[in-house]
């Protein structure tokens, strides 16, 4: 049965094969970001003494395809004299590029859609995409709070790729390699091995960069619910909105993944190296650990929103250029005379 | 049917029409988009020819950072476009000539050198060879000099630009945010401890609400 299957994989030509893995990879994430809202609501429920949903199928599980439906039916409104088909192809200008950076993730040893080089710069190019359509709709929407929060979001964006690509710089210094199975493989070992002991300020700061990134609480000045009523998407219902609202649980899990691959050593297990766990566990496949790892960073976004009150703009812009520039600086010499010095456990290898 | 030239005819008919619109929109705002996909495809362009380090910076630093903040700058003035229409017929001939001498200079310098068989094709690399690793060894050794000459006039430019922007007003309010993130609880909070019930029974809703009150 198996070597049937096999037989017919091979038999499909390139391309199908390729559409086949990509539609692999996409219907999960979909359906994760599904269930990462109603994980949200949930989350947020409890910390706030609530029960959260539970009308909707059993536990409220149904929760998701409910409201997917409530969006897919809703019509779609068009502001007068905004720019229609800028306004229609901004949703997809900020979805694209969050959905384009899992082609370089891997998900396990040679579990890869695209096995590229240079796949921590494509990761980065991908990631600074996402702007455009916040930017565009802002514009487009032909309204002054969409406008202010396209104004809001780009400042941000920007401020905070520059801090993201210097953690980034430092990584790559640290593993000596752009691509991003060859980073896990450099924390081969044990726990202690993975970068995020070494880099511990970078692993924090990219965390916190991405959570910005992404225009989440506390860093969602460009939404500010309280003051711009929503933002970029203020003028946008229906399907063009679930759009957006899919885009930004896209970069969340995306985000988790990649501080997952590039901190916490991916898809290798936590008790590597330890004596009698390791064989006790070394039949969960490595794709469970990096789920894992990504359900804990998913969970700090959750955490953030219900903890954190939302940051005024001008301290945005004090935490991004005078904090976290300066340490992501200082941390690129430290890393390199680390490297230099052969610092073990971490970069004692030949 | 090799699938190189499709792409590459693709693209390049896709860079070609999206150059010349941003020169002919009426709309800056549609002129700098068309300029971010003009990258974009150019950025394809060099995929194809294996820069992918090239390839890959061009969308991270010009359509990533670059464009953002011109779109950013350009979203931000309020043109009215009628007036940037004004004296285009007046000044069309001495564009004209202009163009035209352009056209004549490019095809002096080309010309000579034009034809692919003047060039032999690049030779493929082997599978193991990083665009990125080699290109980062030469930076860094044969053109050290260049290469840190150029981050200096790079950080001269910002400097520079900082210095002609930046106005010091004698009025302006700053917050103090060693001040604000030094601030205790203590300094902004008093807890007064209050009677969660009155001892007596309320005779009525509102005297026991203004008990609370006080």
């Amino acid at each position: 049965m198996l070597q049937v299957l096999l037989d017919i994989w091979n038999w499909l030509p390139e391309l199908i094969q390729i559409l086949l893995k990509i539609v692999v990879i996409v219907v999960p994430i979909m359906l994760s970001v599904a269930y990462l809202t109603l994980a949200e609501r949930k989350v947020i429920g409890y910390i706030q003494v609530r029960i959260g949903p539970n009308r909707v199928g059993p536990r409220g599980l149904l929760q998701p395809i409910a409201d997917g439906l409530k969006l897919a039916l809703k019509e779609i409104i068009i502001p007068t004299n905004a720019n229609r088909f800028l306004f229609v192809i901004a949703p997809l200008l900020v979805l694209a590029p969050a959905l384009a950076a899992w082609a370089v993730i891997p998900f396990d040893e040679g579990m890869v859609l695209a096995d590229i080089d240079a796949g921590l710069l494509y990761i980065l190019a991908m990631t600074s995409l996402g702007v455009y359509g916040v930017i565009i709709a802002g514009w487009a929407s032909n309204s002054k709070y969409a406008f202010l929060g396209a104004l809001r979001s780009s400042a941000q964006v920007v401020s905070y790729e520059i801090a993201m690509g210097f953690a980034l710089v430092v990584v790559l210094m640290a593993a000596g390699s752009l691509n991003l199975q060859e980073i896990v493989l450099s924390q081969q070992g044990s726990v202690i091995h993975w970068f995020m002991w070494p880099l511990f300020p970078m692993f924090v700061v990219y965390f916190i960069s991405g959570v910005a990134e992404t225009n989440r609480a506390p860093f969602d000045v460009a939404e500010g619910e309280s003051e711009i009523v929503a933002g970029f998407h203020v003028e946008y219902a229906g399907m063009a909105f679930a759009l957006f609202f899919l885009a930004e649980y896209a970069n969340m899990i995306l985000i988790a993944a990649l501080t997952a691959i590039m901190f916490m050593g991916g898809w290798l297990s936590p008790f590597e190296g330890v004596p009698v766990l390791d064989g006790l566990t070394s039949w969960v496949p490595g794709i469970f650990w990096l789920l894992a790892k990504m359900g804990v960073f998913l969970f700090l976004f959750l955490w953030f929103r219900a903890t954190f009150p939302r940051y005024r703009y001008d301290q945005i812009m004090r935490l991004g250029w005078k904090v976290f520039i300066p340490v992501t600086i200082v941390w690129i010499v430290v890393t390199g005379f680390m490297v230099l010095g052969e610092v073990g456990p971490w970069f004692d290898r030949t | 049917m090799a699938i190189e030239p499709v792409i590459f005819y693709f693209f390049a008919v896709v860079l070609v029409a999206t150059s010349v619109a941003v020169i002919t929109v009426p709309n800056s705002v549609h002129a700098v988009l068309f300029l971010v996909l003009a990258f974009f495809t150019s950025a394809g362009l060099w995929l194809l020819l294996e820069a992918e380090f090239l390839a890959i910076t061009l969308v991270l630093v010009y359509v990533g950072a670059v464009m953002v903040l011109f779109l950013f700058v350009v979203m931000m003035l309020d043109i009215n476009f009628e007036p940037t229409r004004e004296g285009f017929i007046k000044n069309l001939p001495i564009g004209i000539i202009v163009a035209l001498i352009m056209v004549v200079e490019i095809i002096l310098v080309v010309w000579p050198n034009f034809g692919l068989e003047n060039y032999a094709a690049p030779a493929q690399q082997i599978a193991g060879y990083s665009n990125t690793k080699e290109l980062g060894l030469v930076l860094y050794t044969v053109y050290l000099y260049a290469f840190e000459l150029a981050a200096a006039i790079l950080l001269l430019a910002i400097v520079a630009a900082i210095m002609l922007t930046l106005r010091r007003r004698p009025n302006s309010k700053y917050q103090d945010i060693s001040e604000q993130v030094l601030a205790k609880k203590k300094d902004r909070l008093r807890i007064v401890k209050m009677e969660s019930s009155p001892k007596a029974a309320p005779t009525s809703v509102q005297e026991s609400e203004g008990g609370v009150e006080q």
